[in-house]
């Protein structure tokens, strides 16, 4: 006990021979502290003008290599960049008919959004927050069912287990140990289940993003975590949330690897999340991902953002558009042809336009639903309620009708 | 857990330990987990034991962050398991109420039924047994007052064992509040033949149910005393004593305060026409409120008197050497009773 340094008990560390972390770093080479570090800068592999990185400028070091996804894969997320696009915009203008209660936007983050989606197998599961519509749509849910709760229906317009997708929600980060409650389930039962579990940059000061690493490192469980950094809460930059280096550095002290890419380069991020799936299906364990982005609109339709960022700032991020960059290297790689594009954007198109007829229609909800899904079985006074309802409805109904 | 002969005696501990116990021996998707559970069995020995039979893939403790327990335990249950989380004391499950109220009560509304949560959520709650600042709360109110939740309370040891196997069969999510007082009170109950009756699905063994079912513990014409979990065997104590003043007296044990069982509620009242609800949880905006309530609009041409409630006084729960003074007692009982109008 004299010595503190020569005499620290094994038993109460875990970065320790046998762990997972020490594994994996061992497999490529390099000390625990390296491999969770994040890369020395942020990964990138495309430069703002869409022209693949040389790779020892990529930011990449040992045990920080990603693979360039294969054309097929680029391709398809192409398209749901531009569906993505499309979709974010489409919902812009309906929020402005009046058409949709809410909508947040995630114009500019897009290559996030599809990476996400793309990432991840068909038996994986992913937690997205209430700004991933696009991820939720190019998971594969139908559109017009992810807009059933932006347009005031319902809260949540899809089933989750049939998609693997949590429900969105607004309570911040409370979704991410939804996410590893899910991949715990998983282990216990021998499935090699991965979760992506989505939050923003703002989020990670909430509670439950804390509780939420550190339960999925302490349990060895596969969980991606991903944040979308886009500079802002709302109104509060990054830099009142935290002074950490990045907040892939806050992996680091839950022994877990965290990684920075350029969130705005679909590219990087699908390479750096698909590598970070793999290696969690691999050696069942978690990583945080870091995508530095920027969100190109307003919070929502509620806010205005000229009270806490300059249009200055948003020009300097438009040169660095997702779709642009993409769009730049594919063609310049022979992948995109005017013939694909064209098919992407008509796709993309479609999508838009099926959005405005639903969203432009009356819905037809039954107003006493909102006592069926309470409980299992409703209880009496909830019966009692509904059936006050229903007459009240009733009523209102006749008066109507002999009024005309 | 060796079979019980017929005539052994269990404890309220024994019989929520077994029924977790049964409960896992029957569904493989029954797990266990929360602060210390494992190897010491909880700091009350409610799951002793269970990690040394079912290993640490069905009861395991956790990392210290209930909202941490609470959120896993959410997405568990969206992955098919039927988690049983324990909160390690009434007020120690404050840090979890975020995923209490926004989820685990509105997932399934959510979503339309489409993705229920069929989790138990496991409070000692309760004063009475010396405990310090934090240790004494009676919490019910809060959950009770949260629309998707199911709030369970049980009174004896029989309850303990067949009102906590119905929970966590139950597709709804149940905070299970278990008195802490009554932990170690003993009853001649058979275990064994409880796990029979609930295992072959007796009826008589199910005492929720859809809607409830509050249950006559004592018999009596005068006046009904309501009541649930800690306070029952108080309130029980106190109609012995009036029956020595010629006053008969009902108690009924409500049993889950979600769901509320108003049929036999208005049964006792319009039978005897006058009633006390009796709690320990401060009586402002309380669950004894809710009571008093429904008796008002349902009852009122059967009262011969006022309804009044016997609770706990409206303050922060006092320390060790005080709250007798705070929890209804017998006497305080007693007191009601005199003041229910009884010249005609
Ligand atoms: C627990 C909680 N507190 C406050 C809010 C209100 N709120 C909604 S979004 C938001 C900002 C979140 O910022 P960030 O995590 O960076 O995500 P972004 O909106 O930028 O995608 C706030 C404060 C909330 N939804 N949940
Ligand atoms: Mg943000």
């Amino acid at each position: 006990m004299d010595d503190p340094v020569t005499t620290s008990d094994p038993s109460h560390a875990k970065a320790e021979q046998g762990s997972r972390i020490f594994e994996a770093s061992r497999s490529f080479g390099i000390t625990p502290e390296q491999y969770m570090l994040p890369a020395q800068q942020q990964i990138q592999m495309l430069d703002p003008e869409g022209a693949l990185v040389p790779s020892d400028e990529q930011g990449t070091g040992p045990g920080h290599e990603y693979p360039i996804p294969e054309a097929e894969v680029l391709l398809k997320a192409y398209a749901a960049l531009v569906a993505g696009r499309r979709i974010n915009d489409q919902n812009y203008a309906l929020v402005r008919q009046g058409r949709l209660a809410v909508y947040p936007s995630s114009h500019g983050q897009e290559a996030c959004q599809v990476g996400a989606a793309l990432c991840l197998e068909p038996g994986d599961w992913m937690f997205p927050t209430y700004r991933d519509t696009v991820s939720v749509i190019s998971r594969g849910v139908d559109p017009l069912d992810v807009m059933v709760s932006f347009r005031g229906d319902w809260h949540c317009g899809y089933d989750p287990k049939e998609h693997r997708v949590g429900s969105m929600s607004t309570p911040l980060t409370t979704q991410l140990l939804h996410a590893v409650g899910v991949a715990h389930a998983a282990k216990l039962r021998g499935e090699d289940t991965v979760v992506l579990a989505m939050c923003g940059d703002g989020a990670t000061s909430e509670g439950d993003f804390h509780e939420a690493l550190n339960f999925a490192a302490v349990f060895e469980v596969p969980v991606v975590f991903f944040v979308q950094n886009n500079g802002y809460a709302i109104s509060v930059p990054l830099s009142s949330q935290s002074v950490a280096p990045s907040l892939a550095h806050k992996a680091i002290g839950y022994g877990m690897a965290g990684e920075q890419v350029d969130g705005n380069d679909m590219v990087a991020v699908l390479a750096t999340l698909r590598r970070a799936v793999h290696l969690a299906r691999e050696n069942s364990m978690p990583l945080l991902v870091e995508a530095v982005t920027y969100r190109m609109q307003a919070h929502t339709n509620a806010d205005d953002e000229t009270r806490y960022r300059d249009r200055e700032e948003v020009e300097q991020w438009k040169r660095k558009d997702p779709l642009v960059r993409m769009q730049r290297y594919l063609t310049s790689e022979g992948i995109l042809n005017d013939d694909a594009a064209a098919e992407i954007t008509e796709a993309a198109e479609k999508v838009a336009s099926s959005l405005r007829q639903a969203m432009t229609a009356d819905p037809a909800e039954n107003p006493l639903e909102i006592f069926d899904h309470v409980y299992a079985e409703p209880t009496a006074q909830l019966l009692a309620q509904r059936a006050q309802l229903d007459d009240e409805l009733q009523r209102t109904a006749t008066s109507e009708g002999t009024q005309r | 857990m060796s079979t019980a002969t017929a005539t052994s005696t269990a404890t309220f501990a024994s019989a929520l330990n077994t029924a977790m116990s049964d409960a896992m021996e029957a569904d493989e998707s029954v797990v266990v987990f929360g602060e210390d559970v494992g190897t010491l069995g909880g700091v009350f020995r409610i799951t002793d034991g269970l990690t040394k039979r079912f290993g640490t893939n069905r009861c395991f403790d956790t990392p210290l962050a209930e909202s941490g327990i609470a959120g896993t335990a959410v997405g568990m249950a969206i992955n098919g398991m039927r988690p049983v989380i324990e909160m390690q004391f009434d007020a120690f499950a404050y840090p979890a109420l975020e995923q209490v109220f926004s989820h685990i009560a509105k997932m399934a509304n959510r979503t339309r039924g489409r993705v229920r949560l069929p989790m138990v959520i496991r409070i000692p709650y309760g004063g009475g047994v010396g405990g310090v600042e934090h240790h004494c709360d009676s919490s019910e109110a809060y959950y009770a007052h949260t629309a998707g939740l199911k709030v369970f309370t049980p009174a004896t040891v029989a309850d303990a064992y067949l009102m906590l196997r119905e929970a966590i069969d139950t597709e709804d999510p149940v905070v299970f509040f278990e008195p802490k007082k009554l932990y170690w009170s003993k009853a001649d109950d058979d275990l064994s033949t409880l796990r029979e009756a609930y295992e072959s699905g007796t009826e008589s063994s199910r005492l929720v149910g859809a809607q409830g079912q509050a249950v006559v513990v004592r018999e009596g014409t005068d006046v009904s005393i309501i009541s649930y979990g800690p306070s029952v065997s108080t309130a029980v104590k106190a109609a012995e004593a009036a029956a020595e003043d010629g006053i008969s007296a009902e108690v009924l044990d409500m049993r889950s305060v979600v769901p509320f069982d108003e049929v036999a509620l208005v049964r006792t009242v319009e039978k005897t026409g006058r009633a006390v609800v009796v709690a320990e949880a401060q009586g402002f905006v309380s669950v004894a409120s809710e009571i008093t309530a429904r008796i008002q609009e349902r009852c009122f041409h059967s009262l011969a008197s006022p309804v009044l409630r016997v609770t706990g006084f409206d303050i922060p729960y006092p320390a060790p050497k005080l709250e007798e003074h705070h929890l209804p007692d017998v006497n305080r009982i007693l007191d009601a009773l005199d003041e229910l109008q009884w010249e005609d």
